[in-house]
């Protein structure tokens, strides 16, 4: 597994833990913020907090695109589920996460037709095999899946597959990104930028929080060693006075991103406003399918979708904007744990409440 | 929100590649890159490849921390 | 219990399969042999110390690399009687047939059971079959019952684990697991990954020869070997400690995990035991493993510990530390 495994080295990581710490030694308390669920993952599956110095948070924000997603998407989806001769495809993801009064696992117990697929390009396969059934792909992600979900729509377009359409829920992050400084309280020492979404979108946009907050940036990779360095890389500008947008994560982004991908996004997709799941409407933050594209919006088909409902007591959106920790909600561990999610933050495995119910006890103990 | 994974591409046809992580195959969409070769890694995610993974990158990014393990050494 | 019908995670051996038995299973059924909850159950008949268990099989597909449904069945409740120290002797089989099963594939299956009851020396002597109507069932279900005979001086159960206690493993994790995801993920092997069903009575026997003293064992199913440690940490009421870097895993199921967003913890294995042994016996143990066929790889991955709640606790490769958590729902490929 080459590009994994060296990543993985674990006398590189003390190295760079003992850098960290000499760095973090001089300096006060530091907040982090990660926006991206796969690094929420990879924090917790390897105990890295459990190696940072005490005066180094790492706090995680909107990042996980399932957990953002907010109940009326779902809601959508289930009465789309509802209709006879439709078909949901959909990433794994999303089976668990709670709509106002269903979900999609519920849903498929009940009989509805719900598929979990790995990629949009099985969708449209489905599709393609099952011309009877109106197939519909649940197209959820930030910009590291939406060129994914482009590309497939453009094949579905070019191959004349009619019944394939996607609902789009795809979010772009800097918004979010921008969102979270504006709304006050939050103090972040700086932001551990997406890998992957950077991948595909370079390292302009980071730009105005650098310009306009003044907030380090570093775009990481997901190994331990790309997280530890991106950390690294982030204390070393708070300890020089620096704000900047450097890419710790080499390999795999260039300053320009990926400009086919980028393209692809373009011809599929035009920028919309989007609610996020706990947050709220953040402008400029969505996709939705350009008309051209019409005849494979999922959004323009007639269904009745029952009026969205929030739960009471459940604070995800603080949360999910690093302003209380899981453990300060009074639902956690009683009536939301992961079998029984009550909001986004403890559907997906990498949901900062999931993750704290999960992996955190330990740390309690700390 | 981003699993992707490393692959060697193994094969080229047309848009599409098989490539492989450790022993598992897969065939992956190459239609996000604009130029890819038969030996080369690549990120895939969902089925797509989505970069050329920069082995020059990788291996600079490897030395730093090799030279960092040095400077401990040197400093104890 | 929180739904109101039963949902596929209530099967898949993690959080809500333990709610189900515990809340709503056990109540009913009350009696002291059944709420030890280990993988067998222990009577006594005149002096005679007997295992009995029960279990049924429902993997889809029914045929699957290294194996199928049959030699699954047989060798799972093998294996939970050898769990308990117990020699296999006697199975039942009974089938729930979908009606349109091709007899061609029941052939198949029936043959491999056979195949599967020599090899461990075990007699399927009582069985029953019902035709369902199509769409009824999947196929075909398959459920084993199993008697074994636990020999003077053997006690095992997952209550008996104590702090000091070595935890092995017999082999590599997830294996069975990928097997069957594969099939249904359409990935393609370049080495073959296969279940690694297999009966484990016969490894059991010579680890109990090299030190009668062990205290548990299980062999990590569903839910994998998170749900195990976690159930034998609550049963024992201690923490479990294991070290990341010892778990024996092969390249093909560590690849497979990358790509599909699983975690090896979490899958199925169905030829692999995990043991508590008082740190007297480990390496007499551990040796005995490894000098057997099916346990070749076996390692020594962690320790247990008395500490405040009971909880298994992983030592990651990079030297971090975190809690292994119970699975829940339904393992399913993910992209974030």
């Amino acid at each position: 597994m080459r590009f994994l495994r060296e990543f993985r080295d674990p006398q590189a990581a003390e190295v760079l833990v003992r850098r960290i710490r000499k760095v973090a030694d001089s300096l006060g308390e530091i907040s982090f913020m990660e926006v991206c669920g796969t690094h929420t993952t990879s924090v917790y599956r390897y105990g890295i907090r459990h190696l940072l110095p005490p005066n180094i948070r790492i706090l995680s924000g909107p990042g996980c695109p399932v957990c953002v997603t907010p109940n009326a998407f779902l809601d959508r989806a289930i009465a789309l589920a509802r209709l006879p001769g439709v078909t949901i495809a959909t990433f794994g993801d999303m089976m668990r996460v709670p709509g106002s009064t269903s979900s999609l696992e519920r849903e498929q117990a009940r009989g509805r037709d719900i598929r979990v697929v790995y990629s949009p390009i099985d969708a449209l396969r489905i599709a393609a095999q099952e011309q009877h059934r109106r197939l519909v792909f649940l197209g959820v992600g930030f910009e590291t899946t939406a060129p994914a979900l482009a590309a497939t729509l453009l094949d579905a377009k070019r191959t004349e597959v009619k019944n394939f359409s996607v609902l789009s829920a795809a979010k772009v992050i800097p918004p979010a990104m921008q969102a979270l400084l504006k709304d006050g309280p939050l103090r972040l020492s700086g932001f551990l930028c997406p890998g992957h979404v950077s991948t595909v979108i370079g390292s302009r946009p980071y730009e105005p929080l650098v310009n306009e907050h003044g907030i380090p940036c570093v775009i990481a990779g997901f190994e331990p060693l790309d997280i530890l360095y991106g950390i690294l890389m982030l204390l070393e500008q708070v300890s020089e006075h620096r704000a900047e947008v450097e890419i710790a994560y080499r390999r795999a982004v260039r300053p320009e991103g990926n400009p086919k991908a980028k393209w692809v996004l373009k011809k599929v997709f035009i920028e919309c406003d989007a609610q996020w799941r706990g947050i709220g409407r953040i402008e400029g933050s969505g996709l939705a399918l350009h008309s051209t594209l019409k005849a494979h919006d999922a959004s323009l088909i007639e269904v009745k979708v029952e009026p969205a409902r929030e739960v009471p007591g459940c604070i995800c959106g603080l949360v999910l904007g690093g302003q209380r920790t899981p453990f300060e909600c009074g639902l956690f561990a009683k009536e939301c744990t992961p079998e029984t999610p009550q909001g986004a933050c403890m559907v997906s495995v990498e949901g900062t409440c999931a993750a704290a119910y999960c992996y955190g006890r330990i740390e309690e103990e700390r | 929100m981003c699993i992707a994974v490393p692959m060697k591409v193994t094969s080229i046809d047309d848009d599409r590649a098989t490539c492989v992580i450790g022993d598992v195959e897969r065939e992956v969409r190459l239609s996000l890159l604009a130029e890819v070769h038969i030996g080369e890694y690549v990120i895939v995610h969902a089925g797509y490849a989505i970069q050329v993974l920069d082995e020059k990158e990788a291996q600079e990014t490897l030395q730093l921390f090799a030279d960092f393990q040095r400077d401990i050494g040197e400093t104890g | 219990m929180r739904s109101d019908t039963i949902l596929l995670e209530h099967g898949s051996g993690g959080r809500a399969s333990r709610r189900l038995v515990e809340e709503l299973l056990v109540p009913y059924l009350k009696n002291q042999v059944l709420e030890r909850l280990d993988d067998h159950a222990e009577i006594e008949l005149e002096g005679i110390r007997l295992a009995f268990t029960t279990d049924s099989f429902v993997v889809d597909p029914i045929f699957f690399p290294g194996g199928d449904i049959g030699k699954l069945a047989v060798n799972g409740t093998i294996n939970d009687l050898a769990m308990g120290g117990a020699k296999p002797l006697f199975l039942s089989a009974g089938l729930i047939l979908e009606e349109g099963l091709p007899i061609a594939d029941l052939k198949r299956i029936m043959d491999s059971m056979a195949q599967a009851a020599k090899k461990a020396q075990v007699h399927i002597v009582a069985g029953d079959t019902k035709v369902v109507t199509h769409g009824a069932a999947d196929k075909i279900f398959i459920n084993t019952a199993g008697i074994g005979l636990i020999p003077k001086g053997v006690a095992l159960s997952g209550h008996r684990g104590e702090a000091g206690d070595r935890v092995l493993i017999s082999g590599p994790i997830g294996e069975h697991g990928i097997a069957v995801m594969a099939q249904r993920s359409g990935l393609d092997f370049a080495a073959s990954c296969k279940s690694d069903t297999a009966p484990l009575a016969d490894l059991v026997a010579q680890m109990l020869y090299a030190y009668q003293g062990i205290h548990s064992l299980r062999d990590p199913t569903r839910g994998g070997l998170a749900a195990t440690l976690n159930e034998l940490a609550v049963q024992s009421g201690v923490r479990i400690e294991v070290e990341e870097s010892a778990i024996p895993i092969t390249e093909s199921v560590e690849s497979a995990c990358e790509l599909l967003g699983l975690d090896p913890l979490h899958l199925a294995n169905e030829g692999v035991l995990v043991a508590l042994v008082p740190a007297e016996g480990a390496s007499l143990v551990l040796d005995a493993m490894q000098n057997h066929p099916l346990g070749h790889k076996a390692q020594i991955i962690g320790e247990v510990c008395s500490k405040k709640f009971p909880a298994v606790i992983l030592r990651t490769q990079i030297g971090g530390k975190r809690v292994v958590a119970v699975p829940t729902g339904v393992l399913l490929p993910r992209i974030c």
